[in-house]
Parts: C-alpha cells; sequence; structure tokens
C-alpha cells in the first residue's frame, strides 16, 4: 500500500463517490414513487392498470439490473431510443426498485386485517380518514423493514453501472488497475468509499427499524 | 428489430449455453451456501458471545459490500496479494458462496429462534429425548419456514450472477454481444432483439422459481 498513490487516487475517487451517489438516490427517489403509484393501483385492483403493473412488477424483480441496463442503454438505440448513460442508471434504478417498492408497500397494505377499514367505516370516518389515521400507519410500520432492506440493495446494485460505462466507483476502480496496476490502493478505495456510502445508511436503517419495531410491540 | 438473428445459425444454442455456464456457477454457489449456511446459523442460535460477534462482522460485510466489490476483490486482489491466479469462475464461486452462506445463516438463524418454546417443553412432557425432539418437532416446522426463503435465495443468486461477466466469464451477456458483433454488417440492429431474448430468458428461469416459492409460503403458512 503507497500513501502516495492513495493520495494521487483520492480526487477520481471522490468525483466517482459523489456521481455514483447522485444517481443512486435519484434512482432510489424514482423507485419509491414508482413503487407507491404501482402499489395502490395493485391494491385497489384497478381494472387493466393492476394487471400492466402486475407484469411490470414480475417482470423487473425476476431479471439482474445488469440484463435491464443492457436492455435499455444497448438495445433501445437500435429502434431510436437513447438515453444518456446518467439517465439511463437512473432510470434502471428506478424502475428496477419500484418493482421492489411496490411488493414491499403492497405487502404492507394488504397485512392489514379488512376488520380495521370495516371498524373504521361503522365508527363514522370517510373513507380518507380511514386511511389515514387506521390503515396507513399500521401498514407503514409493516413496510418499513422491507423497505429499509430495499434501499440498501438498490445502493449495492450502484455497483452494476459500470458496465454502461458510468465512470462511477467500479468503473474508476477498474479504470486503474487497468492503467497502473495499483490493485491493491485501488481496491482498498473502493472498499472505503462503498463503506462510507452504506455504513451510514445501514446504521441509521438499525434504528428507524428499532423506532418502528418500538411502534408496533412496545419492546 | 433483430430477432431474426436470434435463430440464426446456432445463435440460440449459444445463447442457452451461455445460460447455462452462469447458471452452472449459480447452482454450486447455491449447494455450498445452503450446507455452509444451516451450519453457520445453527452455530448462531447457540448464543456464544465470540461467534455471535464475529458473525455479526461478516454478516455485516455481506450486508453492505456489493457483490460486484467483493468479485473484485477476490478476481484481483487475491492473485496481487499471492502470486495464485484464480481462475474467474472459481472466484465467482468463493464470492457468490460467501455471500450466500451469510444470507442462508441468516435465514436459518431467524426460522431457529421463531419456534416457540412451548415446542420444546411440549416434546418434553411428552418423554421424547432432545435428538427426538429435534428430528420430529423442530425440524419439519424449520423445513417448512425455510424452504420458501432458501428458494427465493436461488433465484436471487441466479439473478446475481449475471455479474460474473464483468470479471470476463462468457455468459449470456457475454454472448449475446458476440452475436450482435458478429451480425454488425447484416443486421445492425440486432441489439434490441438480443438483448430482449436475454432478458426473457432470465425472466423464464427466475419466476417460475419464484412462483414455487410464494406457493409453498402460502401452502405451509400455518
Amino acid at each position: 500500500m503507497d500513501i502516495e498513490v492513495i493520495k494521487r487516487y483520492l480526487p477520481l475517487f471522490s468525483k466517482a463517490f459523489l456521481l455514483t451517489i447522485k444517481i443512486g438516490w435519484l434512482g432510489i427517489a424514482l423507485a419509491f414513487a414508482l413503487g407507491i403509484v404501482c402499489a395502490f393501483t395493485m391494491y385497489y385492483k384497478l381494472p387493466v392498470l393492476s394487471a400492466i403493473v402486475r407484469f411490470y412488477v414480475e417482470l423487473f424483480r425476476n431479471t439482474p439490473l445488469l440484463v435491464q441496463l443492457f436492455f435499455i442503454y444497448y438495445g433501445l438505440p437500435s429502434i431510436g431510443i437513447r438515453i444518456s448513460a446518467e439517465l439511463c442508471g437512473t432510470l434502471g434504478l428506478g424502475l428496477l426498485g419500484g418493482s421492489y417498492m411496490a411488493e414491499s408497500i403492497r405487502s404492507g397494505l394488504e397485512a392489514v386485517p379488512a376488520i380495521q377499514s370495516e371498524s373504521a367505516k361503522s365508527l363514522g370516518m370517510t373513507k380518507w380518514q380511514a386511511f389515514r389515521y387506521v390503515i396507513a400507519p399500521q401498514a407503514f410500520n409493516i413496510s418499513v423493514p422491507g423497505l429499509l432492506a430495499n434501499v440498501i440493495f438498490l445502493l449495492k446494485e450502484t455497483s452494476v453501472f459500470s458496465a454502461i460505462s458510468l465512470m462511477d466507483l467500479m468503473f474508476t476502480a477498474k479504470d486503474l488497475i487497468g492503467l497502473h496496476y495499483n490493485t491493491t490502493e485501488s481496491l482498498f478505495l473502493l472498499v472505503l468509499f462503498y463503506i462510507l456510502m452504506l455504513l451510514p445508511v445501514s446504521f441509521a436503517g438499525s434504528l428507524i427499524e428499532k423506532k418502528v419495531r418500538f411502534g408496533m410491540y412496545g419492546d | 428489430m433483430g430477432i431474426e438473428v436470434i435463430f440464426k445459425g446456432k445463435n440460440l444454442v449459444r445463447l442457452l449455453a451461455g445460460l447455462g455456464a452462469a447458471m452452472k456457477i449459480s447452482l454450486i454457489s447455491v449447494a455450498i451456501s445452503i450446507v455452509l449456511g444451516i451450519a453457520l446459523g445453527m452455530l448462531m442460535t447457540l448464543k456464544k458471545p465470540v461467534i455471535n460477534a464475529i458473525t455479526r462482522v461478516y454478516l455485516e460485510i455481506v450486508r453492505i459490500m456489493p457483490q460486484m466489490v467483493l468479485l473484485f476483490i477476490v478476481f484481483f486482489g487475491f492473485t496481487k496479494l499471492t502470486g495464485l491466479n484464480l481462475s474467474a469462475e472459481v472466484s465467482a464461486v468463493i464470492v457468490f458462496s460467501f455471500w450466500g452462506t451469510a444470507e442462508m445463516a441468516d435465514l436459518v438463524r431467524g426460522c431457529m429462534i421463531s419456534i416457540p418454546v412451548i415446542q420444546y417443553e411440549s416434546s418434553a412432557a411428552l418423554g421424547l429425548s432432545r435428538l427426538q425432539t429435534f428430528i420430529y418437532v423442530i425440524v419439519p416446522q424449520i423445513v417448512r419456514r425455510l424452504l420458501p426463503l432458501s428458494i427465493n435465495l436461488i433465484t436471487r443468486m441466479i439473478k446475481t450472477t449475471s455479474l460474473v461477466m464483468m470479471i470476463g466469464i462468457v455468459e449470456v451477456l457475454k454472448v449475446g454481444q458476440q452475436i450482435i458483433e458478429a451480425n454488425r454488417k447484416t443486421a445492425p440492429n440486432a441489439a434490441f432483439g438480443v438483448f430482449a431474448v436475454v432478458f426473457l430468458l432470465y425472466f423464464a428461469v427466475c419466476w417460475p422459481i419464484g412462483r414455487l416459492s410464494k406457493y409453498l409460503e402460502k401452502k405451509w403458512e400455518n
């Protein structure tokens, strides 16, 4: 391990780190938005739409992100749809994440027993009130562990972006290994930055999970 | 659109062979992970502080390190450190087993601690020995909870093996690229069709396995 090499590489990795974080969190935001819409479409069984959503969710949950990115980035241009690598990364992560989030949110909603909404109704609550004050808080608590696991999973999946030549952490490491053979230093920085990216999230996740568990069971 | 390229010559067979190469790696890793994972999961329920501390660090590493990073560490780093040359396939099996064992161990641990104490007490009250309790009472319940979850792990393993392309193993995506390159002149727009087929191939493999897992989970719910 050569400190000079690490010093020299640090700016490159920092730049890649920021790009990875940017695309990662943008993708996760997109995934949440898409997941919420899809989950409610499936929960309320909207005709036609829920069939389409179900197909999308199954399709993206059962294929790897790498294959999805290849299809979007290398496949779609041959039928005339050309998008930048950054947008492709965000979109790919968002679509993949959307299907995972949709499943987590939907299973949370469906885990709330029917008697809850019936009781709310008999107490004279409107549909919205029943949802806002009775269903949503319970469903949210059930969904949280799954959603947090998804966030970590999606942040880890950002490592695949190098395949579509995005200058992310993985790409930078691979590039530098190929250029200068400073394998140890490159891998060290790669691991360091992924720890920097994921350890706080993992830690915050455990705290949130504990809070939610307390809300549900009081222990 | 490039669909016709798939049916030209041996292209479809080649794609399937590529899928087979990825599948072989994932199945070997799954087998290793299940065996090691069950052993480790049982160790984790013993509540020995040293074992717990080590396994916690191990699980946390697997939880936050992308498989791709682990793949690079083993494939490039190991060679650099020891001078031994690991083939890409062996590196992939090592990494996916390392990852799968942690996942499996966590599932096993979760299932084992979810068995209520009353099951053990009732068995003791019925005069069953410890071994009998374990074989006839505990294991059947654990298997019912564990099997759907471990089948799910298999689909995740299959999806993750698509990464091996990045360390130079010729699997289905790589074969797809080769086919596109070879037909660059006659079918310049083959990329769409070829990658769509690869997409659907993965779906065709993972979807039924996922359904099986869901079916078993529903069937054994209570």
